[in-house]
């Protein structure tokens, strides 16, 4: 991907979420002035004041629609970017923030605000693909830095993206890890969660707990089936699936599902 | 005198997003609003019903810049709760952590968001032309406080080690001293940088600032400690909020922080920790502090990126004491049962004093979260100092004038995302001049 002006115009994008998907670009220490040498950053509010106007050849969205306002300007970024990138769960899942979803917000603003009057929030936390067309998503809580560069250097020598779609559960076989869920009976994600992380969790003794959201052509209930029947109760499945991700389809799906067993 | 209003409508180099609106009559300034527009999350309330082993996971996620502020915060206020003591070893490890949060913020915070101010440029990519070894040096300085987290954290955002009672692993002793060797040169580099932050031209402004932070008799508070404060107060964390409380304001999805009764702002980060706990810097850190041409204790808010400087070589220097004393820990947590109870916690993120409250049921769940980020209470402050920095600045047109404000907000490495439960600038001059 090039532009007629040369490098690619690259915008950061941040709806509501954390800043760590966006600061995995900072984090990338050693390859931070190679990769913003490849493009032409001209909106990027954490890392530099210097702002240009629209269009954008490459848009990175950070965050979850939360807001009237929010669902305004992610369509007018939309209108504005060649090839948009949602990076990490709050972009491509609502993140955390969508446990609202299955709560009366009026009553979480009360909790949280003496004055809830002055706040402007929706109902619903929502991912981007919800509102406007996205080309590529980066999964994650927090995205992998190097499947960041990875993309970011792919769209510049103009290749299509690419990132591994298996569980980490495979990850984890790999690593030469004892399973966690064989091992100790604690419940672990890593059959249904897609791979990203490095099978971080179960490396330091504790089960997975979705991060990297669901992985494909899983079966969730193969899951939740079998961590019930060794004991697990069926709430606390339910808050498994519902975290970072439970916004995500299949995780979102499940957790209905077994809340409707209780 | 004509009226004239000045914005920034979208402020930079800060984590999250907020604005500033300032109105002014002649050289009077009327208003000064830090807008903070980052929407509300709802942390406090989505926590009640969640099971306290998840808080630590779920609260790293108020901020990606600063995950071990909120897991240490929440970590030792659950420990409070449950009546659980944990290991010298483990306590030990957690100041590891932190001086590995310290090194990333406060290396990525010096190097790449505040120095671009002093030398007058937009950010780190145009500033890496100039001045390439000093941004080489950030970077690694960054890395090294990365590197630290991923192998005590299991990555460097939103580590997944850190459990309620310890650790879910103790570190392999060969992981973390294989790190030494960097960490030697680092400690010298953080030095430099320091000795160079130093020579920046700071204006000369100083207010009459209430430092608050936490104190400990015998180290550099980081985990644990009373909360003091310059002017004199000294209570235990459990007293907190009958000495701070919160106000909700119109133009913040942020909630401002006052001392209670007087309403009064109060300053909290590394400027009130080095001049609370001077003399419990490390040895290197110490004597750096009386070579730099500063007085301390110091009250210049742009000069808190000395203390930064200051912090980042301490934070290396104790970081080696405990990976060279380091012995593998067994067990890596401490056990414990579910009960009824509350417990509170204050610790020191990189921007300051951070304080969270919970409340637990019998089987384990929380029933109450209040957590008090660092950023909410510097709101007031900020506001204030603006009010005293502007007639310095707005002889100047808009643009320079909305510049010299942001220049003064980033001294205080403000993490937006954090504080929303914050920053857009917004002059209002009434009829332009």
């Amino acid at each position: 991907m090039s532009t007629s002006a040369g490098k690619p115009k690259l915008g950061v994008f941040k709806f509501a979420s954390c800043d760590g998907c966006q600061l995995s670009l900072l984090d990338a220490e050693d390859h931070l002035l190679d990769v913003l040498g490849l493009v032409d950053v001209t909106y990027f509010l954490e890392a530099t004041s210097h702002i240009e106007d629209g269009p954008y050849d490459v848009a990175l969205v950070e965050g979850s629609i939360t807001t009237p306002h929010d669902q305004e300007r992610i369509q007018d970024i939309r209108r504005q970017s060649s090839f948009l990138i949602t990076i990490g769960a709050c972009a491509t899942a609502g993140g955390i923030q969508a446990l609202r979803n299955w709560a009366d917000c009026d009553d979480f603003i009360r909790t949280v605000y003496a004055s809830p009057e002055y706040i402007s929030s929706l109902a619903t936390s929502t991912a981007i693909a919800d509102h406007v067309q996205v080309d590529f998503e980066l999964r994650g809580c927090p995205i992998n830095q190097y499947q960041l560069i990875e993309v970011i250097q792919s769209l510049v020598a103009g290749r299509k993206p690419r990132t591994r779609t298996h569980s980490v559960c495979m990850d984890c076989k790999q690593r030469g890890n004892v399973c966690i869920t064989v091992a100790t009976g604690e419940p672990c994600l890593g059959p249904v969660t897609q791979s990203g992380c490095g099978a971080i969790c179960p490396t330091y003794n504790r089960g997975c707990y979705g991060c990297y959201g669901p992985a494909k052509q899983i079966h969730a209930q193969s899951l939740t089936d079998h961590l019930i029947g060794e004991g697990a109760a069926p709430a606390h499945v339910v808050q498994l699936l519902r975290n970072f991700n439970s916004g995500a389809e299949p995780f979102r799906d499940e957790s209905n599902r077994v809340e409707a067993l209780t | 005198m004509s009226n004239r209003t000045i914005k920034v409508e979208a402020l930079t180099r800060v984590e999250g997003e907020g604005g500033l609106y300032v109105q002014l009559d002649g050289d009077t300034v009327q208003d000064v609003k830090l807008s903070i527009y980052e929407p509300p999350r709802f942390f406090e309330a989505f926590l009640r019903g969640r099971r306290l082993e998840e808080v630590p996971d779920i609260t790293a996620r108020i901020c990606g810049i600063c995950p071990v502020a909120y897991q240490m915060s929440a970590v030792h206020a659950l420990e409070a709760a449950l009546g659980v003591t944990i290991s010298p070893e483990i306590r030990r490890l957690r100041r590891l952590l932190y001086c590995g949060e310290w090194i990333e913020s406060h290396a990525l915070h010096m190097h790449l968001l505040h120095a671009p101010d002093f030398l007058g440029f937009n950010g780190v990519a145009d500033m890496a032309a100039q001045f390439p070894d000093e941004v080489n040096r950030g970077l690694r300085l960054k890395k090294h406080g990365n590197e630290l987290l991923e192998v005590l954290g299991g990555r460097a955002i939103h580590p997944i080690n850190v459990c309620v009672g310890g650790f879910y692993r103790a570190p392999k002793k060969d992981d973390l001293t294989k790190l030494l060797p960097d960490y030697e040169w680092g400690l010298e580099a953080a030095i430099e940088a320091t000795r160079w932050v130093a020579t920046l031209d700071f204006p000369g402004f100083a207010r009459p600032y209430d430092m608050v932070a936490l104190q400990h008799p015998d180290e550099y508070a980081m985990n644990e400690g009373h909360v003091a404060s310059t002017s004199g107060l000294s209570i235990d964390v459990r007293e907190y909020e009958q000495h701070f409380e919160e106000h909700h304001v119109a133009h913040s999805t942020a909630l401002h922080s006052v001392r209670q009764g007087s309403n009064a702002s109060y300053h909290v980060g590394p400027l009130a920790r080095v001049n609370l706990s001077l003399d419990h810097l490390s040895p290197r850190a110490r004597r750096l502090a009386d070579e730099l041409d500063i007085d301390w204790p110091c009250w210049n808010p742009f000069q808190a990126i000395v203390a930064r400087g200051l912090e980042l070589v301490h934070a290396y220097e104790e970081a080696m004491d405990i990976i060279r004393d380091y012995r593998p820990m067994r067990p890596s947590r401490i056990e414990y049962t579910h009960h009824a109870g509350f417990g509170c916690a204050a610790t020191e993120a990189p921007r300051g004093l951070i304080y969270h409250r919970y409340e637990v049921d019998r089987e384990g769940k929380i029933t109450f979260a209040k957590i008090v980020p660092p950023t909410s209470q510097n709101q007031q402050q900020i506001e204030e100092d603006l009010r005293d920095w502007l007639p310095r600045v707005i002889d100047d047109d808009d643009d320079q004038t909305a510049l010299d404000c942001e220049r003064l907000i980033r001294c205080y490495d403000p993490c937006i995302s954090c504080s929303t439960h914050f920053l857009k600038l917004t002059i209002d001059r009434g009829d332009s001049r």
